[in-house]
């Protein structure tokens, strides 16, 4: 049969294989060479080595946005699981109206991040304004709090979802049989219910770590950086260093900034999926 | 035991409900913003239910609609969402079909790189990708679908992939036996049985390219194409003071179609996010 297949292999695999060199490969190669050049388009670049990279490392600006991405990425990925964790425990013990809850919480997962970003931001300035703080224009921490919360909203459904997918597949004759052994509610949560689901855990704090490394929407609409690029995360960091100053050496610093960027979230990614991996319980 | 159950029971229902209506608080302060008059709308005043004096209708609606470009940008993010998910379905399915059938090389070191571009964040490629588009003149909304199928095809082959693995094998042999070629056999065959895995990637897919900002911002020219991402982005960016009512308006006719959506679908959205993320 492969053979078979084997002679259309045009047909099956070459409209997304040009469409993936075009819209993944040509790029992600081009911008790995420009990182070591000066340039304003790819046909007009020289090559300057490492230059770029030494400048992405001892900007301040960058460090202060890796910083601000970590305390960011730490607390957003902590409240958002524990969260999404308790409510999907809560919406599996068979209460009333489970379905409704569960779209409700679902709900703001779907609307984009410049819409969500705007959304908060107008309601946050109106809590600020009422209890006589400064605006998030002029206030860095309301913009981090800001972003946790926003965050939260949005995703917390999405894992919640994940997590009941997997509270469900947990066989009942386990629950049945600790419970007959005397184990009472949190015993039952903690001894099997939370080993049975590791398999979501893993996939939950991936999705959580790589969104929060990666936002971008959400941070330009809500506080574009203000006060002061105080709240920049990496990915506006470099969006700025690439487009909002002109003068051909930024590009350079902006690609060199974009690969460490890369090499990090790829990095931390394994990381993670081996650290958890190693811990789910086979069934 | 079981009164006390109950007890318990309620309460936590109790807990959940006050807990969902703040939930959607949110999206009601913007609908109750959009419909009160441009002059009664401060930063301080938000919280307040409109009154007789500031009730102003569908005033702002009919303003967003009328003067600010939104259903050109409806038209634009519709048509770039519908091209763009239905060529990921058909062309990544066909796709990931081929490489989970024909063991190899070839099949080996795409299955990896469709994998690694998921991991890979915008921002390494969003210059050269614009770029890239400019010179091949995919930058209008109408081929703009060639871009988020590349991009896109890292999520939708990794999960076609994982369901073509579960097809039994005979199914299709029986098929070739009968005398249906390769492209036959996909279409006849295999299409019907990814029909639930395409449902679940086509609203993942439609999910991010419908509320994607940044790619069409770079790829397409902002003067003549706006999908609504942009377009909300542009009315903050471009005036002096931002016109707030039919700013909330604009918010409220963004969110409407989706609630709308969601409701009526939302069967197969949740289970669609459940089952991508047990095969991630």
């Amino acid at each position: 049969m492969e053979k078979a297949i084997k002679k259309h292999a045009v047909i099956f695999i070459l409209p997304t294989l040009a469409a993936f060199i075009i819209g993944f490969i040509v790029p992600f190669v081009e911008g790995l060479y420009l990182s070591f050049c000066k340039f304003t388009t790819v046909g007009n670049a020289t090559w300057v080595g490492l230059a770029n990279y030494r400048a992405a490392i001892t900007d301040t600006s960058f460090q202060r946005a890796f910083g601000f991405t970590v305390l960011f990425a730490v607390v957003s990925i902590l409240s958002i699981n524990i969260l999404a964790f308790a409510l999907a425990v809560l919406l599996t013990q068979k209460l009333r109206g489970t379905n409704i809850f569960r779209t409700v919480f679902f709900m703001p997962n779907l609307i984009g991040g410049i819409v969500l970003g705007y959304i908060w931001q107008i309601l946050i300035n109106c809590v600020m304004t009422i209890i006589e703080q400064p605006l998030l224009a002029l206030n860095a921490t309301a913009g981090y709090w800001g972003l946790i919360i926003l965050m939260g909203w949005q995703q917390i459904g999405y894992m919640m979802i994940i997590y009941i997918a997997g509270l469900q597949n947990v066989p009942d004759s386990l629950i049945e049989a600790a419970e007959i052994d005397g184990a009472n509610r949190l015993q039952t949560l903690f001894k099997i219910k939370i080993p049975m689901v590791m398999s979501s855990v893993t996939i939950c704090i991936f999705l959580t770590l790589t969104n929060s490394f990666k936002l971008f929407d959400q941070n330009l609409a809500l506080t574009g950086g203000d006060p002061n690029h105080m709240t920049d995360m990496m990915a506006l960091n470099i969006y700025n260093t690439f487009y909002a100053r002109s003068g051909m050496q930024w590009k350079g610093y902006g690609q060199a900034k974009a690969v460490i960027f890369c090499a990090l979230v790829i990095f931390i990614s394994l990381f993670q999926l081996r650290a958890t991996r190693s811990r789910e319980v086979q069934q | 035991m079981n009164i006390k159950k109950k007890v318990g029971n309620t309460i936590l229902v109790v807990i959940l409900t006050i807990l969902s209506l703040l939930w959607i608080y949110p999206v009601f302060m913007i609908l109750i913003n959009s419909l009160k008059k441009e002059s009664a709308i401060s930063t301080g005043s938000v919280f307040k239910l409109p009154t007789a004096e500031t009730f102003a209708g569908l005033e702002n609606y009919i303003n967003a609609i009328e003067s600010k470009g939104f259903l050109n940008s409806l038209g634009y993010s519709l048509f770039i969402t519908i091209t763009s998910v239905a060529a990921i379905l058909l062309f990544c399915s066909m796709c990931a079909w081929y490489i989970t059938r024909v063991k190899g090389i070839l099949s080996k070191v795409l299955y990896f790189l469709f994998v690694f571009s998921m991991v890979v964040p915008f921002q390494m490629v969003m210059f050269t990708l614009s770029q890239t588009a400019d010179k091949l003149h995919l930058n209008t909304p109408w081929n703009i679908w060639v871009i988020y199928l590349g991009f896109g095809a890292g999520l939708a082959v990794f999960m076609f992939c994982g369901f073509v693995k579960s097809i039994p094998l005979e199914v299709e042999e029986a098929a070739l036996i009968d005398g249906c070629n390769p492209i036959q056999t996909f279409f006849k065959i295999d299409m019907h049985m990814l029909a639930p895995t395409m449902i679940s990637v086509g609203i993942l897919e439609a999910m991010w390219v419908w509320n994607d900002y940044l790619l069409p911002t770079l790829v397409l020219d902002i003067k003549k194409y706006k999908t609504i991402p942009m377009l909300i982005q542009y009315f903050r960016g471009s005036y002096g003071r931002v016109e707030m009512g039919p700013m909330m308006a604009s918010i409220m006719l963004t969110i409407i179609p989706i609630i709308i959506v969601y409701l009526s679908g939302q069967k197969y959205i949740i289970k669609g996010v459940a089952s991508g993320a047990v095969k991630g």
